[in-house]
């Protein structure tokens, strides 16, 4: 039993104690955390199946972002957890039969055959690296398909977006294209005011009357 | 398959183990809708580790391509999820799966 068989063993063990967990515990965020466990063994696991580009994107796209958004989401809702319980341990025998079935019939096809052993790398996979190469495949023989998956992202930003997006009946929100056809004349009315010309009262007039204790300033 | 050398069949069994646990899982966790989208996560790592061990086993890189197109898929269905029960929970409070019988009738 060699360095890798072990390795396999371990993180094969740590990513279904982790997968029994997030099944099995009661707190969700417990759940999430221990999601992010499986995902982690599952990228070291790829990564001894030489699928480098892919484990690194595992942990990028899928703890880094994916995974924030849950642990967000459990968080920002204010969740009573004690009503998920009941009947918890209620479904477990019809849940094990389903299970144990699904298992059974995979080990009656895999007992079969796949004895395959891992191949030697080729002088092209070594000298290139698997980045290379999966970008090589992407950009040439799967263009249009990654094309559709840019489109799909897009949609999906779209869709959660419009989603969760809602008016405030308290916000003074204008549509962009009102305030864009919006005229001078709409806004502004000018109006004629006739001028109206009152006594002026200033003390310097000459026709004004004199207030009577200073004879200085007056006019002969 | 013995300790021995890891083979294929090694790989698509875990893969097996791990895919049976999540449907158990969506079993127990009937109630919480949260928990159903992790398990469903879960499903698609299992069949992504299936594709990446064939790919590896059989010296071809569509496999590979074909695990990077789920992950694109699975990232905008779990964001799409999230957002509906964002929704969800500001209209009814509650994300039990009892209580969205509304179409039952």
């Amino acid at each position: 039993m060699d360095i890798t068989t072990g390795l396999f063993y371990t993180f094969a063990a740590i990513l279904l104690f982790a997968a029994f967990r997030v099944i099995t515990a009661r707190s969700t965020v417990h759940a999430a955390l221990f999601l992010v466990l499986a995902f982690f063994s599952a990228s070291c696991l790829w990564m001894m199946l030489s699928a480098e580009f892919l484990a690194i994107t595992l942990v990028l796209v899928y703890v880094g972002a994916v995974m924030v958004l849950f642990l967000f989401v459990v968080m920002m809702l204010d969740i009573n957890a004690d009503g998920f319980r009941e009947g918890f341990w209620k479904h477990l025998p019809l849940a094990g039969l389903v299970g144990a079935l699904i298992a059974l019939q995979m080990a009656l096809v895999l007992m079969r055959g796949f004895n395959l052993e891992a191949p030697e790398p080729t002088p092209l996979a070594l000298e290139m690296g698997n980045t290379r190469l999966l970008g090589i495949q992407i950009y040439t023989n799967y263009l249009y398909q990654l094309q559709l998956a840019a489109v799909l992202l897009l949609v999906a930003i779209i869709a959660a977006i419009a989603l969760t997006l809602r008016e405030r009946k308290e916000s003074r929100h204008m549509g962009p294209a009102e305030q864009v056809l919006a005229k001078k004349a709409d806004r502004l009315r000018i109006v004629k005011v006739a001028p109206t010309v009152e006594q002026p009262s200033a003390p310097n007039s000459p026709s004004s009357p004199e207030p009577p204790a200073g004879g200085k300033g007056a006019a002969p | 398959m013995s300790l021995g050398p890891i083979t294929l069949g090694h790989y698509l069994s875990l893969g097996g183990i791990l895919f049976a646990l999540s449907v158990v899982g969506i079993f127990m966790n009937r109630r919480n809708l949260i928990v159903l989208l992790m398990a469903i996560e879960l499903m698609l790592l299992a069949v992504n580790l299936n594709f990446i061990a064939f790919s590896h086993y059989l010296g071809d890189m569509s496999g590979q391509v074909f695990v990077f197109f789920i992950l694109t898929v699975a990232a905008a269905e779990s964001a799409i999820g999230l957002a509906i029960l964002v929704v969800l929970f500001r209209n009814r409070a509650s994300i039990n799966v009892r209580d969205l019988d509304d179409l039952k009738g």
